[in-house]
């Protein structure tokens, strides 16, 4: 083939959603398989592999985001179904989750509160633009509900994407390193904390250490979704007025 | 039909719902979270989770973490934007989920330890 017509085809198929779809999940094949050969070490996450070996790709092919996710649209559709997916672990752990009404309530109300409060007044300490804190706030609630929030509160939805998958991926990989250091070995205390911290990606991480922590971290990943989805909008007003004040 | 693409169609039926439910009230709430209600509600009228809605929704859960990439790699369009704050976006990032993972089971922990302690010291009370 000469050259003329490899650059043809090559500027043909990275054009069609073919391309983008492929490389999305050869890249996280690769992932999981790595993740898997290092025997589920959390820092080996296959979304972090797999974004980062996308990225390299997109930058050596020279092709745009917007035409990769003409083709990775297919697989971002599914969080939809998925998230409507994570009440069939919840309906079946019924009977023994709504027992602990009292550690599900106080564990989502201290932790989002947490997540929330800190990574904004962090970053703001820091001097992050107003854009970005806006972003930076649903960092811990899945991809889809936190690019809802960022645009109702001014903030930038696809950063805001970027900034959930980063928290998920920080979180599912420091989570057994935080659980040890603190001394919690209560595997439903553990998936509770992974699912409400680092949204689907914790979830996922928890399902594949253990069905019970799993089943937590779906829990508190729906939770948290709602909650966040439901105050964050009024909370953000209330910091935007308290800060006009002083 | 297999019980997986039954289970695939009813998902997607409660995915609309949500998102009919959620427009027509005007709620906060994404579609897909309110689809999760109504089939949490569902399976607990039923009181059974049926296999095929349980085969599609366990194939989804396991692979969630693949659903994420088109999104992650999103991070190429904001180089520009992360290289002028990468630190304090960096710092809050870190920080707040590590100390929201903590405070979140160790509270998860010590309060189930005390719920659990009065059921078994008082297990009448429960009933």
């Amino acid at each position: 083939m000469s050259g003329d017509k490899f650059f043809e085809l090559w500027v043909y198929l990275a054009a069609t959603p073919l391309a983008g779809l492929t490389i999305t999940l050869v890249a996280y094949t690769v992932g999981f398989a790595i993740y898997m050969h290092a025997k589920l070490h959390p820092l080996a996450n296959p979304v972090l592999i797999a974004v980062i070996a996308i990225v390299i790709s997109l930058r050596v092919g020279d092709v745009a985001y917007g035409t990769y996710f003409a083709g990775a649209q297919f697989v971002h559709f599914l969080l939809g179904p998925a998230v409507v997916g994570l009440a069939v672990p919840l309906a079946r752990a019924w009977p023994t989750v709504s027992r602990l009404s009292v550690p599900v309530a106080g564990a989502l109300a201290a932790g989002s509160a947490v997540a929330l409060g800190l990574a904004v007044g962090i970053a703001w300490a820091l001097g992050a633009s107003p854009g970005t804190l806006a972003s930076l706030a649903p960092k811990s609630v899945t991809a889809p509900i936190a690019m809802g929030i960022a645009e109702r509160i001014g903030g930038v939805a696809a950063l805001a994407a970027v900034f959930t998958v980063a928290t998920g991926i920080i979180g599912a990989g420091l989570g057994k390193l935080v659980f040890d250091k603190v001394g919690v070995r209560d595997m439903r205390a553990r998936g509770f904390a992974l699912g409400l911290a680092a949204h689907g990606i914790g979830t996922a991480r928890a399902f594949q250490v253990s069905a019970e922590a799993g089943t937590y971290a779906g829990l508190a990943f729906g939770l948290h979704g709602v909650l966040a989805a439901v105050l964050l909008p009024y909370i953000w007003r209330l910091t935007q007025l308290l800060a006009g004040k002083f | 039909m297999s019980p997986f693409l039954a289970g695939v169609t009813w998902l997607l039926l409660f995915q609309c719902a949500g998102e009919v439910v959620s427009r027509v009230l005007g709620l906060p709430v994404p579609g897909p979270v309110v689809g999760m209600l109504l089939l949490f509600i569902a399976l607990r009228v039923r009181d059974r989770v049926p296999d095929s809605i349980g085969a599609a929704a366990d194939a989804l859960a396991r692979h969630m973490s693949l659903l994420f990439v088109p999104a992650g790699v999103g991070v190429m369009m904001y180089f520009g934007r992360l290289a002028g704050e990468w630190l304090p976006i960096a710092v809050a990032l870190v920080v707040s989920t590590v100390v929201a993972l903590a405070v979140a089971a160790i509270t998860f922990a010590a309060l189930a330890r005390r719920a659990e302690r009065a059921e078994v010291v008082a297990p009448e009370t429960e009933q």
